[in-house]
């Protein structure tokens, strides 16, 4: 009698707490999907309004849905209209982007990745020193720089340049990619290189033989990160650029900005999604390595 | 000759990097420096002239508003951000189904540059077609979200913006955090009858301080250093209700051709960040050499 009093009230126990699993399971979800629908809203708005027409974009809201497939404002925002003054478009500032994005990805990767070397397996006194020195690049305000690097690039002759653009963001990447490089190369065991130079093999040689072949994820975070940061930035490029030499994200600011006739949200939205296509492709597929830099980037130092 | 160079190989490959660090870093902030005591205009001078335009820059309307609006800029994106990230990140940490998509669709912002992401919120944002229109087509006729052409509520737009780009990475600060703790803390914790909630608040969030400490800096670091979000958005209007920092700086320097101010402008900036990471550079090497 006592005994089976004891386990139903037992049992009722349970069963309350599994009710209120239940319901706190569904409140979880509830929230995230919550918070999953704030994230996803503008990107959302930023499609859909660039499928419509002007017409349906006064008639219909934010989130109403596109008549059909409408690229025409795609086509204007990435070609023009194709009559002369006052037609900017994207195309051309697509590929100063690229061409300066990829240049200056490749050189503030390298010159990271040998400092990165020479920091972990060739170590001196004073070393930390020096780490703690590129590090602090970092975390500098640009705007600290931005006058001098005028300056500079006016007395170098590459003012106004894709190439300019190149030198300003090779410099100030090789703080982050020495430290990502660092990061890794620290934890490769020092005892490989130590017998490979009992053998006899060289400076270069290790790296090359050694060290390169295992770099391959700490290459492809470097390069996402680097790429992610270059092809987004907007300071460097508003300041020592204007005109036919600009990247994407000054030319798609200009274009939203210019009030030479009727606001075109449409191709507004057409081109904000064109400028951030390549970052978001990369993002999607190589999520995991851009998480890891943002997090290595900003957690080890 | 050939030994000297064998024997100096390393530090000679690392010289690029340490020259160029020196002079595009080191030196251009001296020169930064020296500059906010010249009283240049158009271009440099070089005869100094003392704290002139650090007292000129504090008896302007302008940077005081710049400065203000910091301030509340970087209070309220310190907070959300910080109670966004952890909810999401804890909720997250319940084993739940599709967390991988979850993950990547609060993070995506973190891909877009503030130019791309502002333009969106500025068109979601205006007042003739934007939220408010949606609201009054939907029935509330008196539905009014106007904060983008609004003095007072305009930087609050900003934050909005802001909080929206940045929570996604606090999440995966503390992801990251939460998931390194081992499982053994969490059971015994559980076995000696601590609801989760007990296991969250007393436990694990304690010893997320270093991740609570990390994302303070970063944080602050992003805030003051925002420049393209508000361009994008409010170009500092309307008027200069939302001028930051940042935008006074470049303004200064390239729009008024006040490099001296504008000098004076950057090394408080440059101060204003030293005084956050200094402490942190330090104590995250330390922590290095404890181990």
């Amino acid at each position: 009698m006592q005994d089976s009093l004891k386990s139903t009230s037992y049992h009722r126990l349970e069963q309350k707490s599994k009710y209120t699993n239940i319901f706190l399971r569904w409140f979880l979800y509830f929230i995230l999907i919550l918070f999953a629908s704030y994230f996803i809203f503008p990107l959302y708005v930023m499609i859909v309004t660039s499928l419509k027409t002007m017409e349906e974009i006064r008639q219909g809201t934010l989130l109403s849905w596109p008549s059909g497939l409408n690229l025409e404002s795609w086509a204007v925002a990435w070609g023009g209209r194709g009559y002369g003054a006052g037609d900017t478009f994207l195309r051309p500032y697509f590929w100063n982007s690229i061409k300066m994005v990829v240049p200056a990805v490749f050189f503030s990767t390298f010159i990271g990745a040998m400092t990165g070397y020479v920091l972990t397996k060739w170590r001196f006194k004073g070393d930390q020193w020096v780490f703690l020195f590129l590090l602090f690049g970092c975390f500098i305000p640009f705007q600290a720089i931005l006058l001098p690097m005028a300056r500079t690039l006016g007395v170098l002759g590459i003012s106004n340049s894709v190439v300019g653009l190149v030198l300003v963001h090779t410099v100030y990447g090789i703080p982050f990619t020495t430290l990502f490089f660092r990061n890794y190369y620290v934890s490769v065991p020092t005892e490989l290189v130590k017998a490979a130079r009992i053998d006899g093999a060289g400076f270069f040689k290790i790296f090359f033989k050694i060290l390169l072949p295992i770099s391959a994820p700490i290459i492809v975070v470097t390069i996402i990160w680097q790429f992610t940061q270059i092809w987004n930035d907007f300071l460097f490029g508003s300041t020592f650029s204007f005109g036919e030499a600009a990247p994407i994200q000054v030319a798609l600011n200009n274009m939203v900005l210019s009030s030479t006739s009727v606001k075109e949200y449409n191709v507004d939205m057409a081109s904000a999604i064109i400028a951030g296509i390549p970052t978001l492709i990369v993002y999607v597929l190589a999520g995991k390595y851009f998480i890891r830099g943002l997090t290595s980037g900003a957690v080890k130092g | 000759m050939f030994r000297w160079l064998e024997k100096n190989l390393p530090k000679i490959v690392m010289a690029p990097a340490v020259g160029l660090i020196g002079w595009f870093v080191y030196g251009f902030v001296l020169w930064t420096l020296y500059i906010s005591f010249t009283n240049s205009k158009i271009l440099p001078k070089y005869e100094l002239w003392g704290f002139g335009q650090y007292e000129k820059l504090w008896a302007s309307r302008k940077w005081l508003i710049a400065v203000d609006n910091l301030l509340i800029f970087t209070a309220l994106f310190l907070i959300f951000c910080v109670v966004i990230g952890i909810i999401l990140a804890i909720f997250l940490d319940q084993k739940i189904r599709a967390e991988g998509l979850l993950r990547t669709i609060y993070l995506y912002p973190m891909a877009l540059s503030f130019i791309v992401t502002g333009t969106a919120w500025k068109w979601i944002l205006n007042p003739t077609l934007g939220i408010q229109k949606m609201f009054r087509d939907w029935g509330f006729e008196n539905f009014t979200f106007d904060w983008l052409v609004d003095r007072e509520m305009a930087i609050y737009t900003i934050v909005i913006a802001g909080v929206w780009q940045s929570a996604g990475f606090v999440m995966a600060l503390f992801l990251a955090g939460l998931r390194s703790v081992e499982d053994e803390i969490v059971k015994a914790a559980k076995i000696d009858g601590a609801s989760l909630f007990t296991v969250y608040w007393k436990i694990l969030l304690p010893m997320m301080r270093p991740v609570f400490f990390t994302s303070f800096v970063i944080l602050v670091h992003i805030s003051i250093k925002s420049y393209d979000l508000i361009v994008a958005l409010t170009q500092g209007g309307p008027g200069i209700s939302t001028t930051m920092p940042a935008l006074y700086m470049t303004q200064t320097a390239f729009h008024k051709s006040q490099v001296g101010l504008s000098a004076a402008s950057a090394m408080m900036m440059f101060m204003a960040v030293a005084a956050v990471i200094i402490p942190y550079l330090y104590s995250e090497l330390r922590r290095e050499n404890a181990r």
